[in-house]
């Protein structure tokens, strides 16, 4: 090592919002009071101009700076951009329900850019100590975020055991990064996978460390049995929070995911897809029959994100194929992590749909959070009924909406690999699924309205929640531009 | 314009028509709605009829417009695959579609839901083009689908009606059988052809005819094909599968001449005409089509005679008709079938629409005990009905003539197993149509008045409310815009036969569109008999069908005109049979004890077993308990709940260290 200026350039996007994050502090120090809008429009600019300098410092050439630690390819800027897009759709329709309560103020958005930073560094780090250095930024940021309502018992309790399980992870992590240090003496990503392809590594200890790994970034995605945190949170947080922690932090532990597992610890790929099989299969079983218990709209929603995630992992799982050669592997572990991305990313979008029709249904003093909020919704606005509908069909994966193709790539994944009788049991568990999603549109169509007060959302949030819709709705028509979107962005870096 | 071009104009334009009536019904004013959907249809008949030009000229054309997805080696594409089978299918779905949307702005002037309808209806247009122009099994069961939709919103138009609701429900859920068949025959080509276009799964044809399914051992073109004809059974409505037909018309009369008679109901036929090059190859799914066509084509004809409903008479006729569609699907004779399918489509349809301007004309009563000698005041109504009538019982030189007598024939000729009994069937088949057609005929519009007595009798109608002629009222001919559709489907009905049998029959006007193999070749050797279209017309007057079709038209004659009370005298003495007929053979009965009652039996057992035992019991009330108790304890123990969530947590990791852990 030197002590040569490292090169900024692959990462000036993480600079840059580190700045801004810092100028919104200072601005909402000063002038907050007398320009109460401006933290918010500083946050969505930094967004902004934080996806633009991303875009524009694209390129197929991998980078790596600060003596290997951080890695800027595509793969990463692909997901810095959908991290930043959701984060900003996020913030807009946040916006309307934390003015009404009071907690439209500059800590919020000093929180969610800081959480934004944390997964920027997340996503390119090549070094386990700045994935771990990303992975708190952005979870101690959440955790304030969820706290955001002192007053307020439930949001505290639940921010309490964010926090607290949140510990417990992370020092899984951590525990198991240092022994994957001791079997393989890096902490660079790439490194360890060369490690572990030239040099014997105690495998006992490798694998210990793997574990704890695993199960660090299991609580992250919030899969079975690190999933408890996900209802307790998801309904105690303001649901412009949730909004954010159900949204951006999924790609970020996706891209956790693809580093750690497929970057690092490839060649001991039987051991974690077995672990990944086992915990999807058990997030699905749990997500999908609890979930149908539910009468808390927000608590429904965790659960199904529990199941969702799950589904994501059964396509991670599938990436390598037992006595595959060399020639068909490159093929089908890029068609398996491709719909585990595709999975992810459009999983994001229904989620934020999801959840800005709730935001929409709220209003000062009032959460719609209970199913019996979205009753006859239709008749209160057809067009948001309409919304509602495309998302939750979408979620149930209905064909022909993008759901239905998500979930199809990741079973055909799953075939690829041979695992026709876990791709029948997730299938015969979506089906279980699709009723608490049909439910949803039934109470939205065939229900009277409990709430007839006319909705009051600003121009904002219909116009994005609009976008989002149609979105999910074109995405279903022609879904292979976003496939082999996802499909190139990973294939520059596996 | 380029064939593209006009193959997008003619799938967009009733697609806008429909969209525009459809997304602003509440706004638009009528006139709108009814010009703009018409004038979508005509250009879509305009444009198919500049297609008909070029494709007559010898130019084909098969192209992908986009791709939808690609799943590994599997893409579903949208395109179009235009030849002569395909064209031909578009000028009838358009031109019948044309008259149709004319005739509805007569016939639904008074309901509230005239936009509603004039959109349905051009969407229904647009699946149906889908459908025929498809050049891919996605697209075909995209339209196929679509059609079926389009279908159910329309039989259920008045969803105000009980009636009307179950009828739905039930064409709904018998056409879901059928697709499951339907589905699979696509599964199985989509997963041993490895591809779901037309012109590669046909190539890929024979060597598909060698392979077995494995898991079963049965040959694989005989599945696939067997599979494609069950979805073709629920469409076209054949035995067992053809319950929800007679039922559907509770539908509006347009729609019924339109979905139920013209095009919607023979997409069956058409798509197994487009499969010949699969169905040649399999011998046991051709004689099972044959049987199944040949009972449909007699069995159905029985049962139009008890009816007493002048639509249910005409349903009843659709489907047997549809059976002999069916016959010559059996015996090969593919272009038999699409000619007797074109033909059909003309006279049924005029006859639908007869029977529409009828029920106009009888302030919608539509049961023909209350109807008789309206000759005198509905004339155009009297002689297109008599037209129809004419080309549907088969009359030498109309256009049934032509088509029909090809099929008995085909029939009489084939050496498959079952083609005696079809046979059979389509001979004395000619028969039983004869004589239920005049039957209704006679009824109608000859014999004594009946409209005049007081209405103490039961009634079916269109519209619910009021309906039938009040004491004293006469009824008058319909509006021009009912009664035109009508002369212009009386053209085709009588001449379209005698102009286009040696055309499409005898000289391979299909071209490769329709394969036909060496030893199935039926209609060569009906060909080497064929001495031109009058010829055999004049030939027609001596033969064994017109000599049966007589002894029907006179049978019903003597019992409704001559002796009008032998037929309840008859149904008296062999009381049976009539109950038999009356009752459909049972099916509808067997399906609700069988099926409904089943699938009843079967949703209560989840119900107990599933929603209370499971959910409710364990999953809802179980977890409330399980949320109880933990409340319980965490009163006890100020964080309980946290401790377990890690515990958890720990277990876990236990649990995958174990599993993990390297066995040295």
């Amino acid at each position: 090592m030197n002590s040569i200026m490292p090169n900024l350039y692959p990462a000036s996007a993480e600079i840059f919002v580190l700045i801004m994050a810092c100028v919104v502090l200072i601005v909402d120090l000063y002038c907050g009071k007398k320009l109460p809008g401006i933290a918010f429009v500083l946050t969505q600019a930094t967004l902004v101009f934080g996806g633009v300098i991303v875009w524009l410092t694209a390129d197929a050439h991998v980078a790596l700076t600060f003596s290997k630690m951080f890695i800027d390819d595509l793969f990463g800027d692909f997901m810095k951009i959908a991290i930043l897009a959701t984060m900003a759709i996020a913030m807009t329709y946040g916006r309307s329900y934390l003015d009404d309560r009071g907690l439209n103020k500059g800590e919020f958005y000093l929180l969610a850019l800081f959480a934004t930073l944390g997964m920027m560094v997340i996503v390119s780090a090549n070094h386990l100590l700045v994935l771990y250095i990303g992975l708190e930024l952005m979870s101690l940021s959440l955790y304030a975020m969820v706290a955001l309502r002192r007053d307020d018992a439930a949001a505290s309790e639940a921010a309490m055991k964010y926090f607290v399980l949140g510990a417990l992870a992370s020092g899984f992590l951590l525990y198991g990064m240092s022994m994957i240090y001791g079997a393989t003496g890096t902490l660079q990503i790439d490194e360890i996978a060369r490690q572990l392809a030239y040099h014997a590594a105690n495998k006992t200890v490798l694998l210990f460390g793997l574990v704890f790994v695993i199960a660090g970034l299991a609580f992250k995605v919030g899969v079975v049995p690190f999933h408890m945190w996900v209802p307790d949170v998801y309904q105690g947080a303001p649901t412009a929070v949730t909004l954010i922690v159900g949204s951006a932090p999924k790609l970020a532990a996706f891209v956790m995911a693809i580093r750690l597992l497929v970057g690092g610890m490839f060649l001991v790929n039987e051991y974690w897809q077995l672990a990944l099989l086992l915990m999807a299969s058990f997030s699905i079983v749990l997500g999908n029959l609890t979930a149908i218990a539910q009468r808390n709209v927000k608590r429904m929603l965790a659960y199904s994100t529990i199941s969702h995630m799950g589904f994501m992992l059964l396509a991670l799982a599938s990436g390598v194929i037992d006595g595959a050669s060399v020639a068909d592997l490159r093929f089908s572990v890029l068609n398996a992590y491709s719909a585990a991305l595709f999975y992810t990313v459009t999983y994001v979008l229904m989620s934020l749909a999801a959840f800005g029709t709730l935001i929409l249904l709220s209003r000062a003093g009032f959460d719609a959070e209970m199913l019996d909020d979205l009753k006859g919704l239709s008749r209160r606005s057809p067009w948001f009924a309409a919304v509602m509908l495309i998302t939750m069909f979408s979620m149930a994966g209905v064909p022909f909406f993008v759901g239905f193709f998500a979930k199809f790539s990741v079973l055909e994944a799953l075939i690829q690999a041979d695992r026709i009788g876990v791709a029948v049991f997730a299938v015969l568990m979506s089906l279980i699924g699709a009723y608490y999603y049909l439910r949803v549109v039934k109470l939205m169509y065939f229900d009277e309205p409990v709430d007839s007060t006319p909705l009051v959302a600003p121009t904002g949030l219909r116009v994005m929640l609009s976008v989002n819709g149609v979105v999910i709705a074109l995405a279903g028509i022609a879904p292979n531009s976003l496939m082999s979107i996802c499909a190139l962005a990973l294939g520059y870096s596996l | 314009m380029d064939m593209l071009t006009l193959c997008i104009g003619i799938v967009l334009a009733p697609l806008a028509g429909s969209a525009v009536a459809g997304l602003f019904c509440r706004v638009i004013p009528r006139w709108l709605a009814h010009s703009v959907t018409i004038l979508g249809v005509a250009i879509a008949l305009a444009f198919s009829m500049l297609v008909y030009q070029r494709v007559g000229a010898g130019e084909t054309m098969n192209v992908n417009l986009y791709q939808w997805a690609v799943s590994g080696a599997l893409e579903f594409n949208v395109g179009f695959l235009i030849d002569r089978l395909s064209v031909l299918m578009m000028l009838v779905v358009t031109s019948v579609s044309l008259m149709v949307h004319i005739y509805t702005i007569g016939y639904m002037a008074h309901d509230p839901g005239y936009n509603r309808f004039f959109s349905y209806i051009s969407l229904f247009t647009f699946a149906m083009l889908m459908l025929v122009m498809s050049n891919n099994f996605v697209q075909l069961f995209f339209g196929w689908e679509a059609v079926g939709l389009v279908s159910y919103l329309l039989i259920g138009f008045w969803h105000t009606r009980p009636s009307a609701v179950y009828a739905n429900l039930k064409a709904f859920l018998v056409n879901r059988v059928g697709d499951f068949g339907f589905l699979l025959g696509i599964g199985l080509l989509a997963a041993f052809a490895g591809s779901l276009d037309y012109v590669e799964v046909f190539a890929r044809a024979p060597e598909l005819a060698k392979m077995v399914e494995p898991a079963t051992g049965w040959p694989l073109i005989t599945a696939i094909c067997i599979g494609l004809f069950v979805g073709a059974m629920g469409k076209s409505a054949q035995i067992p599968l053809h319950v929800w037909l007679p039922d559907s018309m509770e539908g509006p009369t347009p729609i019924s001449a339109l979905i139920h008679a013209a095009t919607m109901v023979t997409a069956g036929i058409f798509m197994v005409a487009r499969m010949s090059p699969l169905f040649e190859l399999s011998e046991t799914a051709l004689s099972f089509v044959l049987v199944i066509g040949a009972t449909t084509a007699l069995l159905m004809g029985f049962l139009g005679i008890v009816q007493t409903d002048i639509k249910r008479v005409v349903a009843y006729s659709t489907l047997s008709q549809l059976g002999y569609m069916t016959v010559a699907l059996g015996v090969s004779a593919y272009s038999a079938a699409i000619f007797h399918l074109m033909t059909h489509a003309f006279f049924k349809a005029l006859l639908f629409l007869g029977a529409g301007s009828v029920i106009i004309g009888m302030h919608h009563d539509q049961d023909m005990r209350n109807m008789g000698g309206l000759w005198r005041y509905m004339p155009i109504t009297w002689i297109t009905s008599l037209i129809g009538t004419l080309a549907l019982t088969g009359t030498p030189f109309f256009a049934g003539f032509y088509s029909k007598d090809t099929i008995i024939e085909a029939a009489h000729l084939s050496s498959l197993p079952g083609a005696e009994y079809a046979y059979f069937c389509v001979l004395l088949g000619v028969f039983v149509t004869a004589f239920y057609s005049f039957r209704m005929y006679f009824m109608v519009f000859h014999g004594t008045e009946r409209f005049d007595r007081s209405g103490d009798h039961a009634h079916h109608s269109d519209e619910g409310e009021h309906h039938g002629l009040a004491p004293g009222e006469e009824p008058e001919e319909s509006p021009w815009t009912v009664w035109l559709p009508l002369l212009v489907l009386a053209v085709p009905s009588v001449v379209i036969g005698y102009f286009t049998i040696e055309p499409i029959l005898f000289e391979s006007w299909f071209g490769s569109a329709i394969h036909v193999g060496q030893a199935h070749d039926v209609l060569s050797l009906v060909a080497r008999e064929f001495r031109g279209a009058r010829e055999m017309g004049s030939h027609g007057l001596f033969s064994l069908p017109f000599g049966l079709m007589l002894c029907g038209m006179l049978l019903a004659w003597l019992l409704y005109i001559v002796r009008p009370r032998w037929p309840a005298y008859i149904a008296k003495v062999f009381r049976p049979v009539h109950g038999l007929l009356m009752n459909k053979y049972f099916f509808d009965r067997f399906n609700e004890i069988v099926f409904a009652g089943g699938a009843r039996v079967l949703g209560h057992i989840f119900w107990r077993g599933g929603d209370r035992l499971v959910i409710d019991g364990l999953l809802v009330n179980g977890g409330a308990r399980l949320v109880g108790w933990i409340a319980h304890a965490s009163r006890l123990l100020q964080s309980g709940r946290i401790y377990q969530y890690a515990f958890a947590m720990i277990l876990g990791l236990l649990f995958f260290l174990t599993l993990l852990s390297p066995r040295v």
